[in-house]
């Protein structure tokens, strides 16, 4: 090689590992201004578990709470509605929450709860977002058991949040990490740890 | 064509083919960047009008994600403030690279222009340039007062409204302008509201705009150099001249060095003392905007204190407005005001060379006397210095065209 | 090269003149001590932490500190805040409230107690730990004191149980003019408190070092930080000067 090649070289070399130092240079300085879009200190705050008391909770009563902007259902359910749910597996999609994003593993029952009274799930069709409304009047000749029912584009679901086959809702409402701190006292949001 | 073109040699594929038949991109690299031209003396000097690019840069993206957080109200910006630095992950540190930033913008500029002041490079042909670039000063120095309302602090509310009450001095529409740039009787939300629209929409278009002209007239006329010798005038066989060398890769190179070492310093002071002991950020400004107390001690921010001395070493409110935006405006006419027959302080005589290296002591003693009190010595000494500063710029016509000077040579020198 | 020279030793002058000016408008003047506290002192920033949730926060607020930074920074655990520092809040992410309505602090001090999160930054550390110092019995204030660094403060001087009561003494000089200089001489304790000397400034120096920590919580980071940037940069540094050297050698 002949010293012109050489100094070819080394600058070549040089060339590339500067670029590629200034290059992990900016990736650097990138992370801190993406990582400063992530829901800051305060939003986590204000996006912390929520608690919810059920003592005076009666069987059939639901309640509906927010937890981090999101709508929540709590229901109790009453000894009808938990009989009612093995009625029309055969009508729904998904009758035995294989689909895992849907629920924790603690909630991958028959009953989608920790325990069978109580139901807590996102009040947030699967569709497209829109609060489905409570329709618990069983009516028979309508065919309806009792559920929820989603007023935009009438997607349907059960007394344990599952989707019905042939609505626009592709999987069972979302049922959101949620823990028991007393027999009398749900806290959504959080599952394991210190409350 | 085509042919004859590839025949030449262009590196250009197809694609390349493809957009300069639509936008003229080799055409103005070529331009702008591969093949221009400047001289290979160039010391560090030469460095600042880069390295204000890049505190630009700075602050434009920095200001992008404040924006995100910052709320401009009265009520709440002070708090949005202390929310940034505290609760945005991150936050703190994009805000001190920005309050950080506002302070080397200034220090750059002014070396940047100090570097046109030693070489010339204000004189015939590039007084345009010249003309652009104090008005992008005159820009930065209004985007600086806007931003430093913002976090809504002792210090920014009761500097605006020493700033603010300037304009008052003006006789007959002083008044009125007042409350035309407050928008109220007094500095308020709706004035934080507004500055807020200048400082993020308003003056960093104009400041933006007006750094694309400033480059496109210097690339325009060329570069000048230490020498002040025009380097268009010698060249080889292929239009080269014979002292300058492509923008890039040569200067960009050096340039790269330059930055590097910026940002060491910038990255010292952002990580390490992001207060400067209180010049930076002022210890009163982590009040809260406070309208029934001023702080005991109030001066403007350091990179307005030369101009803010000369304002109080007149005793008379009109007078000492009128100078103070004369001491501002003054440099805009150094094109005309320098009648000296050569521009590089290296061919200069003695004339100019003791004037400037009094007027660079004048401009640090200005400096550090309006950060102090107005009391005792520093009052005679503020006045003697104003005069002197003035003497610099008026009295210039006379001593630059007395000084003897010495021949220049033909070809660019290198000294160290 | 004497030009830069020159330039470098103005340079020099001004930082002289800067570094000096500081907390110039802090108030307080030469008989001002130095707080000497540690920000990186764990151990005294926890036991500042346990003063300030005794004796401070029960008027002041620190809006902008959350409990769980604090736990981070001070190597405490969640039950360990909860236990000790959270009098006033049951929930870790919450911010330092105080537990007295602000209309109150204004009824019975005549001015709302100030929030704390930035004190030490506003005015100094110094200027924290000397005012904590300098309460002095006055008969003429209503709080039956008054402070040596703020004249006239409505601040009663919570600390008196440890501190003990002391008295000041002003020499008073009259001027050619007739105009009078007043300056401090030093304090006189009249009351033993429960700590001597020693133990009060220590006492302090903690409180006043976990306040100049939660006027920045991040300070302790970014320098962390900051050596390493700064070591990327130096090695950044040396490629690009051996890059612009090759690049510039036959010109």
């Amino acid at each position: 090689m002949t010293e012109d090649d050489l100094d070819r070289n080394r600058r070549h070399f040089l060339t590339v590992a500067t670029v590629a130092t200034g290059a992990v240079g900016a990736g650097f300085v990138a992370v801190p201004f993406i990582s400063s879009l992530k829901p800051s200190a305060r939003a986590q705050a204000l996006g912390a578990p929520v608690e919810v008391p059920l003592g005076s909770m009666q069987p059939g009563e639901m309640v509906r709470v927010l937890w981090r902007g999101k709508l929540v259902f709590v229901l109790r359910r009453d000894e009808k509605m938990l009989a009612s749910l093995p009625d029309a597996i055969d009508q729904l999609r998904d009758p035995d929450s294989e689909v895992v994003e849907q629920q924790p593993d603690y909630a991958a029952n028959a009953t989608r709860s920790l325990k069978p009274e109580y139901l807590v799930v996102e009040g947030s069709c699967t569709h497209l977002g829109c609060a489905p409304l409570e329709d618990f009047e069983v009516r028979p000749a309508e065919g309806w058991g009792g559920g929820f029912f989603c007023p935009c584009h009438g997607s349907k679901f059960d007394f344990a949040g599952r989707v019905f086959k042939g609505v626009p809702a592709p999987t069972n409402l979302r049922v959101p990490p949620h823990r028991f701190v007393r027999d009398d006292l749900i806290l959504i949001g959080q599952d394991t740890g210190a409350a | 064509m085509a042919r004859i073109e590839a025949e030449v040699g262009k590196p250009q594929g197809g694609f390349m083919k493809w957009i300069d038949d639509r936008f003229p991109f080799t055409k103005t690299m070529e331009h702008h960047v591969t093949k221009y031209y400047a001289s290979k003396n160039f010391n560090w000097w030469y460095v600042f009008g880069v390295l204000a690019f890049v505190v630009l840069a700075i602050q434009l993206l920095t200001g992008i994600f404040l924006t995100m957080n910052y709320k401009p109200s009265a009520a709440e910006a002070f708090a949005s403030v202390e929310y940034i630095m505290r609760d945005v992950e991150w936050g703190w540190l994009i805000r001190y690279m920005h309050s950080t930033g506002a302070s080397f913008f200034f220090i750059v500029v002014y070396l940047h222009m100090f570097r046109a002041m030693l070489y010339g490079s204000y004189q015939k042909p590039r007084e345009l340039i010249w003309l652009i670039g104090m008005l992008i000063f005159l820009v930065l120095m209004a985007e600086a007062f806007a931003g430093y309302l913002l976090p809504w602090g002792q210090m920014s509310y009761w500097g605006a409204q020493v700033i603010i009450s300037l304009f008052g001095a003006i006789p007959v529409v002083g008044d009125a302008l007042v409350e035309i740039i407050r928008g109220d009787y007094a500095i308020s939300d709706i004035t934080l509201n507004r500055f807020f629209a200048l400082h993020v929409i308003v003056l960093p278009l104009a400041l933006i705009g007006l750094v694309f002209v400033h480059i496109v007239a210097l690339h325009e006329v060329g570069s000048n150099n230490p020498d002040g010798i025009d380097i268009k005038k010698l060249k080889d066989e292929s239009g080269k001249p014979l002292d300058g060398i492509a923008f890039h890769p040569y200067h960009t190179s050096k340039d790269l060095v330059g930055i590097i070492v910026f940002l060491m310093i910038f990255s010292a002071v952002v990580f390490f003392a992001p207060d400067m002991g209180g010049y930076f950020l002022e210890h009163a400004n982590f009040d809260p905007a406070n309208m029934t107390a001023t702080p005991e001690h109030i001066a403007p921010v350091w990179y307005f204190t030369p101009y803010y001395a000369i304002l109080r070493a007149v005793p008379d409110k009109l007078w000492g407005f009128i100078l103070f935006v004369a001491a501002v405006l003054l440099p805009v006419f150094l094109p005309w005001l320098d009648r000296s027959r050569v521009r590089s302080i290296r061919y200069r005589g003695w004339m100019y060379k003791s004037a400037l290296t009094v007027f660079v002591i004048t401009f640090f003693a200005l400096l550090l006397l309006g950060l102090a009190p107005a009391e005792g010595a520093y009052v005679m000494l503020a006045r003697i210095f104003s005069v002197l500063y003035f003497a610099f710029f008026l009295l210039m016509p006379f001593y630059t065209a007395m000084d003897k000077t010495k021949p220049v040579p033909d070809r660019v020198v290198y000294h160290d | 090269m004497t030009k830069l020279k020159k330039f470098a030793s103005l340079m020099a002058l001004g930082a002289c003149f800067v570094t000096t000016q500081g907390y110039a408008a802090g108030g307080g003047g030469s008989h001002m001590k130095p707080a000497g506290i540690d920000p990186d002192n764990v151990a005294s920033l926890q036991r500042g932490a346990r003063n300030f949730m005794n004796y401070c926060s029960g008027c002041h607020s620190a809006q902008y500190v959350r409990y769980n930074t604090i736990g981070k920074t001070l190597n405490l655990s969640e039950e360990q805040l909860m236990d000790n520092l959270m009098f006033n809040a049951d929930k870790t992410f919450e911010t330092i409230q105080t537990a007295m309505p602000a209309a109150d602090g204004a009824r019975w001090y005549g001015k709302t107690p100030p929030d704390l999160s930035l004190m030490a930054r506003a005015r100094g550390a110094d200027y924290v730990y000397n005012f904590l110092k300098g309460f002095y019995v006055s008969e003429a204030s209503p709080t039956g004191v008054d402070n040596l660094v703020l004249a006239g403060t409505s601040m009663p001087h919570v600390l008196w149980e440890l501190q003990g009561y002391q008295a000041v003494n002003f020499d008073k000089h009259e001027n050619e003019d007739g105009s009078v200089t007043t300056t401090f001489e030093g304090f006189e304790q009249l009351s033993a408190g429960s700590m001597d000397a020693e133990e009060y400034d220590d006492f302090v120096r903690d409180t006043v070092n976990f306040l100049a920590y939660i006027a920045e919580p991040i300070r302790s980071e970014r320098r962390k930080l900051g050596v390493w940037v700064i070591m990327f940069l130096i090695f950044f540094f040396i490629l690009s000067t051996q890059l612009k050297k090759q690049i510039w050698k036959d010109v």
